[in-house]
């Protein structure tokens, strides 16, 4: 059919946003979603998703397992504006408002195959000084002292912490400066990347494909 | 049974061993043991000795031990454990069975025990009764066999004796018997193993002796141990764990061999416990008698331990990965390997930060132009004292003088050796050896001392110079002292050494004389030997050939030619001592310090006084002075780049500059070159470059801390005279008052630093590694720098470099030489290979990867390079195509136009060449305009990025906390404030605009229609004109007009916005009430949703509002009982415009708008009577028009782009600046939220000041002409021709935000602008016309911040919209106008510090600073500043001809559009009615649209008496055609669709100067009334 010569090439990426490191926060979901450049289309799949909540678990590694799976597929003309997943985890705070508990962004694997990925993730920083300093930044989250009227910020009772305007801000470079970050914790991603045809449009994207034609060159149709 | 054994055992009969000892393959040979007697002891000398047999013996012994110890009632001092140390047996012999180890231990611990050897003694005590035959057991000792329980003690007692055995084994080691050590395990354990089963035989054989006496017994079936154990040893094999000798394991007569002891590597073995290797060593001789399992060495052959020391896996990173990330599998694929080695630094090194410490610490100049001739003195006589303490440190003469006299020791010693037991021949060769020595190294003292001598003369000298100088010129310059310190020896032993030394040469030298005179004698005598013999043959010769001359005188021709004239040999004369001695003697008074001379040492020292500056003469002075200003400082260039440099430091009187800086380079690659500049400053002038010095880069063994300060000499071959007592370099000077024996001296110095690498925080030094420096670093630099990857850096020029390849003969087909050969053959053949350019990125068009023609040449790339640049076409695209092919061409086909056509000027879109020109001109300011704010726009704030509540102090801290005791749910709820949303990824339809219509007031009522209109048929009638009693218009008798209830006018309104289109419900009456909310989707250009793109809507929001008309279709009036057939006719009302870029800015827009009603509206009238009679007397009086009442929003609401915050540049007086800002902020904390003014940005983008804007300009004369007595008209008249002027927003004409204000010539060119252009302009108008007029900045509806004009006219405040020409009193409440900000005049500004800020509220009266605050103060003067505004403005008259030609060609168009819009229909047009409307429309004009309207309607009635007739003029500022399309389209005239509908549409421009248009339209529909 119209193999021989694609016009676009494919990527697919399935995975799971496994599990995350919190170590001050439980019971956190994630959202995510993809970002992606003007040559991209997605053409299966969920751009976006929003995880389960879930718990820490009860042993050492104290982790957070979603395992919520991604699934997507883009079409694109040009590997300019590699898709991004950009991830945010929301967890409650002691009042149970649902606040921003991290952003994190990671391009999706170039070459096919498994990769896993760990992205630090980060929040941030409050532009007031009384906030920041009465950010809770206790240890143990879950039995804090009372907020006395001092020691408490509105918008920490009003479960208002600074946000980004749009999560997808965390993949691009635009208007960052401006921001102060902390971070937070890491969340583990697990890709399973396939391609197709973009070797055949002369995108070559590293060792893992096993035909040794290199360069942009047509590769040789099927060898006798 | 065992204990049995033990016990019999010690009366067992040799005989009886015999068998058994001889199974032993190996016994051990030894003499008997000095033990108690025992029966074996007769057996002394017996060769084979058993086992067996010590071990009883040491049994015996041990019994009779314990046996007296019972006696004494002692327990026993445990001799065993003393005499056989356990622990010694482990480790020698038997240490591999642990098992048997712990429990023999035990045992022997056991056995030690007290009562066990009591018990062991009652046995015995009974045992020596019966003699029973030996061999046999007694009848007791049977007993005992078959009753007796010996279970616990025999095992101490069998094992005893092993014990005592092990112990005698032990013993024999230590006697340092030889024995063969691979049978000591082995018979060992066979020991064991027989006295097992000797015991039990010996017991069977007792046994059958008994048996054949009394009973017949059968001896139990049973396969004897010993034989089991014989079986078992022939089946099994049991390796020894002894030693096996090397000899068995090599083949029959090799030597083993050590690899090792020859120097070839072997590595370490693994470590393997001896044991286990001699069992493997026993068990492979066993099996494999081949021997291939050992090596020449005789060891078992093993690869070398591949154990390494330390572990190879990567430290674990992180305590999160730790145990189940590492355990996890990771699937990879394989990698092909692609060597990359372009790179400076490859992947593999360690990315490199290298560190290389420079230290200067100072700069010495040898000399300098500033040099006096003291100073050049100074310098030489330093330079030599230099020398001479080198020289002196070294002190070689001293050395060899040693070396002399140690020589001369050796050729006594040699000479007269002690003990002749070397050949004579050795000794006279080593002498001589010797001798020859002692020539050279005395020939080489006198010349040491010679030049020690000369130094110090030259010293003298050279301070005796000096000296003389100084005191010719009779100043100092340099403190150099030179002292002589004499050293006084004991002139005795001096002499006698200096006279010894003389002898000893002297005796040498006669030796070496007589030698010689020796040999020559020799030859002499060999020669005059040989003279002798030839003058004999020579005579003989002679005679001979007398004879054969007389014989055969042919011969004699030959003859003479090897005769040679042999000279007879002079003896050599004999040496005289006293020549040599003199000789000697003379020598050494050159070259050595006499005896009775002092030793001089020489001291030079800086402790001289300098000469003050005011005892010197003048040049000298001035020589100070120019070395007091010159300077001097070092650049440190790292690869020819400078990386730093040093302070700059005076040059000292000493001419010595001290640095001591550091200068720690981090470098990443490998060092090519290192060198120091150094430069000198004189004065504030430019820094001149002395010379250059060379450093040698460090060996990498040389770190920071370890290097030594190295001072290296520079000189620069700069000419320099000098005008003072400085000698100047590269001149010729002489010390001499003649001027002979001229000195040519070069400036010259020393730097002296030191180079090191540095060494990192962890002790490593920051070396780059040798695989860069090789690999790395050459590979790299072959593709950039062909000379230096040979290794030859520095060499520039061409030429040498060609000569040194042909010379050292470069294989130019050597791969590694090619650059370099064809960078010679570049050079040879006369091109330059040094490029005059300078580039940047050199390297860049290797990384460039198309040329840049392809990458024109290719349409995708041209596609994302535009896409890139935002290039507004293709800011947006997606899906750039893969291949070339798959773009159309037609892509580019609209950009390439725009290009093409930016200096075309098109009038097809214009219709009128000026504005083509103006908006071109637009485009090219906007283009600058926004090239300007591009970077401005990247600049982000927080609030753009982050969503956050704002805590900005306690108070609010406090409040908020109040609130959350608030009721959830209030009485009386605030409307809280929408989220904004940044424009940045919305999409389509995710914008709503949300337009709600609450009421309208004062609509124009239908009015019925004369009696003409009334009958005209039958079948069709109008509701509202149905019962129209009177014709009359002037006496509408509503009250019986509408009878029925039915109403004036049926409203409704039409919101139509980017062709979308909602209506409201129909509402009934002049005052409807809709309260409906409608809701249109936005749609954002080219889909691009940024906040430029938004800022830049240009559509607007057209409110229309219609009156629906209700109309009988029946064409038979019979059938109006059964069905009633009307059809919708909308009539077209009014409309109210309000653009999307108001909405966009001001979020929500909330107010009562006067609706733009044309002037004609036929068939309507405002029905001020009706308004009088129910009491609206005052509203209706002040008010002529139709007011709506509206809310229009955006949802989400969308966070307009915030201003530029940039600061712009001013030509503004700073002090004004300063003013300005302190007036802003002072404004700002009083009043956040009104308008305040000061400076404002012209189109140039700098600052102005916002008076100089305001200066009375002239109005066109044109319009002054036409009310020449009346000035409130001719304001009104003014008003409205700058109200003509189209509005244009800034952001929309430029892009950005940014409130540009242009001078209203500016304005009146562009004809466009927004409201403050408008507003400058009108108040500039009214100030020419003589009013009191002021700018005034607030906030109206629905335009927000805006500009209007105040005037003061007859005793009232009128304001002024100057953008719809309209004057509202003060206290008019349908002012427009909300809020003051600030007034503004010519020379001040006033800011509203009055409490209230709305017009009906205030206090024009600027004169009054408690309600206004101005800026010019008596404290800050009006400086008078110069308007910006031109003198005058001047008017070009309007082109009438080219007014005439637009308005047919608008006529046109829109006569098309309107056929487009029907394009189910057919549509007529009317020739005639249009006629007539187009000669009504210049009335219009000239009316101001007032007061036609009935002249009009009777106009109309007379000449289209038979049409219903529907329509309306239409009145716009004309800026392009496509305002009035949309304004005709939103009047919805087209959506008629009555059959036999016919149209007019007459349009009509009056020119106004300046090219400002008047556009008129007039457009109605007619339907014939039959």
């Amino acid at each position: 059919m119209a193999t021989a010569s694609p016009s676009v090439f494919l990527l697919m990426v399935n995975g799971q946003v496994e599990s995350a490191q919190f170590p001050e926060y439980d019971d956190l979901y994630c959202k995510y979603c993809f970002v992606y450049g003007q040559d991209w289309d997605p053409t299966a799949g969920l751009e976006e998703g929003i995880s389960q909540i879930t718990s820490k678990s009860q042993d050492v590694r104290q982790a957070l397992v979603w395992n919520f799976p991604i699934d997507v597929t883009f079409k694109s003309t040009n590997p300019y504006g590699w898709p991004q997943i950009v991830l945010s985890v929301y967890g409650p705070d002691v009042f149970g408002n649902d606040v921003v508990r991290g952003y994190g962004a990671v391009h999706v694997p170039f070459s096919p195959g498994r990769h896993k990925r760990t992205i630090p993730m980060f929040v941030p920083e409050s532009t007031s000084k009384l906030q920041k300093f009465t950010r809770p930044t206790l240890r143990q989250p879950r039995a804090p002292p009372w907020p006395g009227p001092l020691c408490s910020s509105p918008s920490w009772f009003m479960g208002r912490r600074p946000e980004y305007t749009d999560p997808k801000v965390v993949a691009q470079g635009e208007g960052r400066e401006v921001t102060r970050v902390r971070s937070q914790g890491f969340v583990t991603l697990l890709f399973n990347v396939v391609t197709k045809d973009m070797r055949k449009l002369g995108y070559d994207t590293g060792p893992s494909d096993t035909q040794g034609v290199s360069g942009p060159n047509p590769p040789q149709r099927f060898p006798q | 049974m065992v204990s049995e054994k033990s016990h019999r055992g010690n009366r067992q009969e040799p005989v009886q061993e015999e068998p058994k000892t001889h199974l032993l393959s190996m016994t051990v040979r030894r003499g008997p043991r000095s033990l108690p007697p025992i029966p074996s002891t007769s057996r002394t000398g017996f060769a084979e000795f058993s086992m067996r047999g010590r071990m009883r013996e040491k049994l015996q012994a041990a019994r009779s031990k314990a046996e007296s110890a019972l006696l004494q009632e002692i327990p026993t001092p445990r001799p065993r454990r003393l005499r056989s140390p356990s622990k010694k047996e482990l480790e020698t012999e038997f240490g591999t069975e642990p098992g048997k180890e712990v429990e023999r231990t035990q045992q022997e611990v056991d056995s030690q025990s007290y009562s066990r050897v009591k018990f062991r003694d009652s046995a015995r005590k009974i045992k020596p009764k019966p003699q029973v035959p030996p061999g046999f057991p007694s009848a007791e000792e049977a007993y005992n066999f078959f009753t007796f329980n010996f279970d616990p003690e025999p095992e101490g007692s069998e094992e005893k004796p092993k014990a005592r055995h092990r112990a005698g084994t032990n013993q024999e080691e230590e006697e340092g018997e030889e024995e063969p050590p691979a049978q000591g395990g082995g018979k060992e354990m066979d020991e064991e193993e027989l006295l097992n089963g000797d015991d039990a035989e010996d017991f069977l054989l007792g046994l059958d002796h008994m048996a054949d006496d009394f009973v017949s017994v059968r001896p139990a079936d049973y396969e004897s141990i010993h034989d089991r154990l014989q079986m078992e040893r022939e089946m099994l094999f049991i390796p020894s764990r002894q030693t096996v000798p090397t000899y068995k394991k090599l083949p029959e007569n090799v030597q083993p061999r050590f690899l090792e002891d020859e120097g070839l590597y072997t590595g370490v073995r693994p470590e393997v416990a001896r044991t286990n290797q001699n069992i493997m060593e026993n068990r492979l001789l066993m099996q494999d008698p081949e021997r291939r399992w050992f090596g020449d060495d005789g060891r078992i052959l093993a690869l070398p331990n591949p154990i390494k020391p330390f572990p190879s896996r990567p430290p674990v990173l992180t305590q999160e990965q730790s145990s189940k990330a590492e355990l996890e599998t990771l699937y990879k694929k394989a990698v092909k390997y692609v060597h990359s080695s372009q790179h400076v630094i490859r992947s593999g090194d360690p990315p490199g930060n290298f560190q290389l410490d420079i230290d200067i610490s100072g700069l010495i100049f040898t000399h300098h132009p500033c040099f006096s001739r003291e100073h050049v003195l100074a310098a030489k006589l330093a330079q030599l004292y230099d020398q001479y303490l080198a020289r002196h440190q070294r002190n070689k003469a001293k050395f060899l003088t040693d070396k002399l006299q140690a020589l001369r020791n050796a050729v006594q010693t040699g000479l007269y050796p002690e003990k002749p037991h070397q050949s004579l021949d050795t000794i006279q060769k080593t002498i001589n050896e010797y001798k020859s020595e002692i020539r050279q190294t005395r020939k080489f003292r006198d010349a040491e001392q010679e030049k020690d001598r000369t130094l110090l003369k030259t010293i003298i000298k050279v301070w005796k110079e000096m000296k003389s100088l100084r005191e010719f010129q009779r100043f100092t310059n340099t403190p150099l002292k030179l002292v002589l310190r004499k050293e006084k020896a004991d002139q005795k032993a001096d002499e006698e050494a200096y006279e010894a030394e003389i002898q000893a040469e002297i005796s040498e030298l006669l030796e070496e004389h007589t030698e010689e005179y020796a040999q020559k004698m020799e030859e002499y005598r060999t020669s005059l030997h040989q003279w002798k013999a030839w003058r004999k043959a020579q005579r003989a010769k002679k005679k001979k050939r007398k004879q054969a001359a007389e014989e055969h005188p042919d011969d004699e021709i030959a003859e003479p030619y090897p005769e040679e004239d042999l000279v007879k040999p002079s003896p050599p004369e004999p040496t005289d001592r006293a020549v040599i001695e003199q000789e000697v003697r003379k020598r050494a008074a050159q070259s050595r310090r006499r005896p009775w001379e002092p030793t001089l040492v020489p001291e030079l020292s800086l402790a001289g006084s300098v000469t003050p500056n005011d005892q010197c003469p003048r040049a000298e002075v001035s020589r100070r002075e120019d070395v007091k200003k010159r300077s001097v400082y070092l650049k440190v260039l790292f690869n020819n780049k400078e990386v730093s440099r040093t302070v700059s430091r005076p040059l000292g009187a000493d001419f010595r500059v001290h640095f001591g800086q550091i200068f720690n380079l981090q470098i990443v690659n490998w060092p090519e070159s290192l060198t120091l500049q150094v430069y000198e400053t004189i004065g504030h002038s430019s820094p001149t470059l002395l010379a250059e010095v060379f450093l040698p880069i460090p060996e990498t063994t040389v770190v920071t801390g370890r290097a030594p300060t190295e001072e290296v000499e520079f000189s620069s071959n700069q000419h320099v005279t000098l005008d003072h007592e400085g000698v100047g370099s590269g001149v010729p000077f002489s010390f001499e008052a003649d001027g002979s024996n001229q000195l040519t001296l070069m400036t010259s110095g020393k730097v002296s630093h030191s180079v090191a690498w540095a060494i990192g925080e962890n002790g490593i030094p920051l070396i780059p590694p040798l695989s860069q420096q090789n690999i790395g670093f050459w590979s790299a630099l072959k593709k950039a720098d062909a000379i230096s990857s040979i290794g030859t850096s520095g060499l520039t020029d061409m030429k040498k470099l060609a000569k040194w390849a042909a010379e050292s003969k470069l294989d130019p087909n050597d791969p590694n030489n090619a650059p370099l050969m064809q960078l010679i053959s570049v050079a040879t053949s006369g091109e330059s290979y040094v490029p005059d350019f300078f580039r940047l990125e050199q390297l860049q068009q290797e990384f460039n990867f198309v040329s840049d023609q392809e990458l024109n040449r290719s349409k995708r790339f041209r596609l994302l390079h535009l896409r890139s640049q935002e290039v507004p076409e293709f800011r947006n695209y997606k899906q750039v195509p893969v291949y070339d092919r798959e773009i159309m061409e037609k892509v580019f086909q609209d950009y390439e136009k725009r290009l093409r056509d930016r200096n075309v000027i098109e009038t097809k879109e214009h219709i009128d060449t000026h504005r083509a020109i103006v908006a071109k001109y637009l485009q090219q300011v906007r283009e600058s305009v926004i090239n300007r704010f591009l970077i401005a726009k990247q600049y982000f704030l927080l609030a753009d990025m982050i969503v956050e509540e704002e805590v900005p102090n306690i108070s609010i801290l406090g409040l908020s906390l109040f609130k959350l005791a608030e009721q959830k749910r209030p009485l009386r709820p605030r409307r809280k404030g929408r989220k904004k949303v940044t424009a940045q990824n919305l999409s389509d339809g995710d914008i709503k605009l949300l337009v709600n219509i609450v009421r309208a007031y004062d609509i124009p009522v239908r009015k019925p229609a004369v009696s003409k209109f009334q009958q005209p048929s039958r079948s069709s009638r109008m509701f509202s004109e149905k019962h129209a009693a009177s014709p009359s218009t002037y006496s509408p008798t509503h009250n019986t007009d509408y009878p029925l209830g039915q109403v004036l006018v049926r409203p409704f309104v039409e919101v139509s916005f980017q062709r979308t289109v909602c209506h409201t419900t129909t509402a009934e009456g002049p005052n409807p009430s809709w309260n409906e909310e409608l809701e249109l989707p936005f749609r954002a250009p080219n889909g691009d949703y940024s906040t430029a793109s938004l800022q830049s809507v240009k559509d607007v929001v057209f409110i229309n509002i219609f009156d629906e008309v209700l109309h009988d279709v029946l064409e038979d009036d019979r059938e109006r009982g059964s069905g009633i057939h009307t059809r919708i006719e909308r009539h077209w009302l009014g409309c109210v415009k309000i653009p999307f870029s108001t909405i966009y800015f001001q979020a929500r827009i909330d107010g009562t708008f006067k609706i733009d009603i044309p002037p004609v509206l036929l068939g309507y009238s405002k029905e001020r009577n009706m308004i009088l009679e129910r009491g609206f007397d005052s509203v209706g009086s002040l008010s002529e028009g139709s007011y709506i009442t509206l809310f229009i929003t955006i949802e989400p609401q969308l966070v307009p782009g915030e201003s530029i915050r940039e600061k712009f540049e001013s030509q503004e007086d700073e002090k004004l600046l300063q003013a300005t800002e302190k007036f802003q902020a002072e404004c700002a904390l009083k009043f956040p939220n009104r308008q305040c003014l000061t400076t404002v940005i012209d189109i140039s983008g700098t600052t102005v000041f916002i008076t100089r804007y305001l200066k009375p300009l002239n109005p066109p004369q044109e319009l002054l002409n036409v009310y020449p007595n009346n000035l409130q008209a001719t304001a009104e008249l003014v008003a409205r021709y700058v109200s003509l002027i189209p509005f244009l927003p800034d952001t929309v004409s430029f892009g950005g935000i940014c409130d540009l204000w242009s001078t209203s010539d500016q304005f009146l060119d562009l004809l466009a602008g927004d409201e403050e252009e408008h507003a400058v302009l009108l108040c500039n108008y009214f100030l020419s016309l003589g009013k009191k007029a002021w700018l005034l900045m607030g906030n109206a509806i629905p335009e927000g911040p805006t500009a209007y004009v105040l005037t003061w006219e007859h005793g009232r405040y009128l304001i002024w919209n100057p953008c719809s020409g309209h004057s509202y009193g003060q206290f008019d409440i349908f002012c427009p106008l909300k809020n003051v900000g600030c007034l503004i005049g010519p020379d001040n500004i006033w800011f509203n510090i009055q409490r209230y800020d709305s017009p009906p509220r205030i206090n024009f009266d600027v004169t009054r600073p408690k309600l206004w605050k101005s800026f010019f103060s008596r404290s800050l003067p009006y400086p008078g500043l110069s308007s910006v505004q031109p003198e005058e403005l001047i008017y070009q008259r309007s082109d009438k001809a080219a007014a005439a030609e637009l308005q047919d060609r608008i006529e046109k168009i829109l006569k098309e559009k309107i056929m487009d819009w029907r394009p189910r229909h057919l549509t007529r047009w009317n020739r005639y009615c249009t006629s007539t409307l187009r000669h009504f429309l210049p009335l219009l004009e000239k009316s101001q649209g007032e007061d036609v309207e009935d002249d009009h309607r009777a106009e109309l009635l007379k000449q289209l008496g038979d049409y219903r007739f529907s329509g309306f003029p239409l009145h716009m500022p004309y800026s392009e055609v496509k305002p009035l399309i949309d304004a005709v389209y939103g009047t919805g005239v087209h959506n008629i669709d009555v059959p036999n509908v016919e149209f007019a549409l007459a349009v009509y421009i009056h020119p106004y100067p300046k090219n400002v248009l008047s556009v008129w339209i007039y457009v109605a529909s007619l339907i014939r009334n039959r």
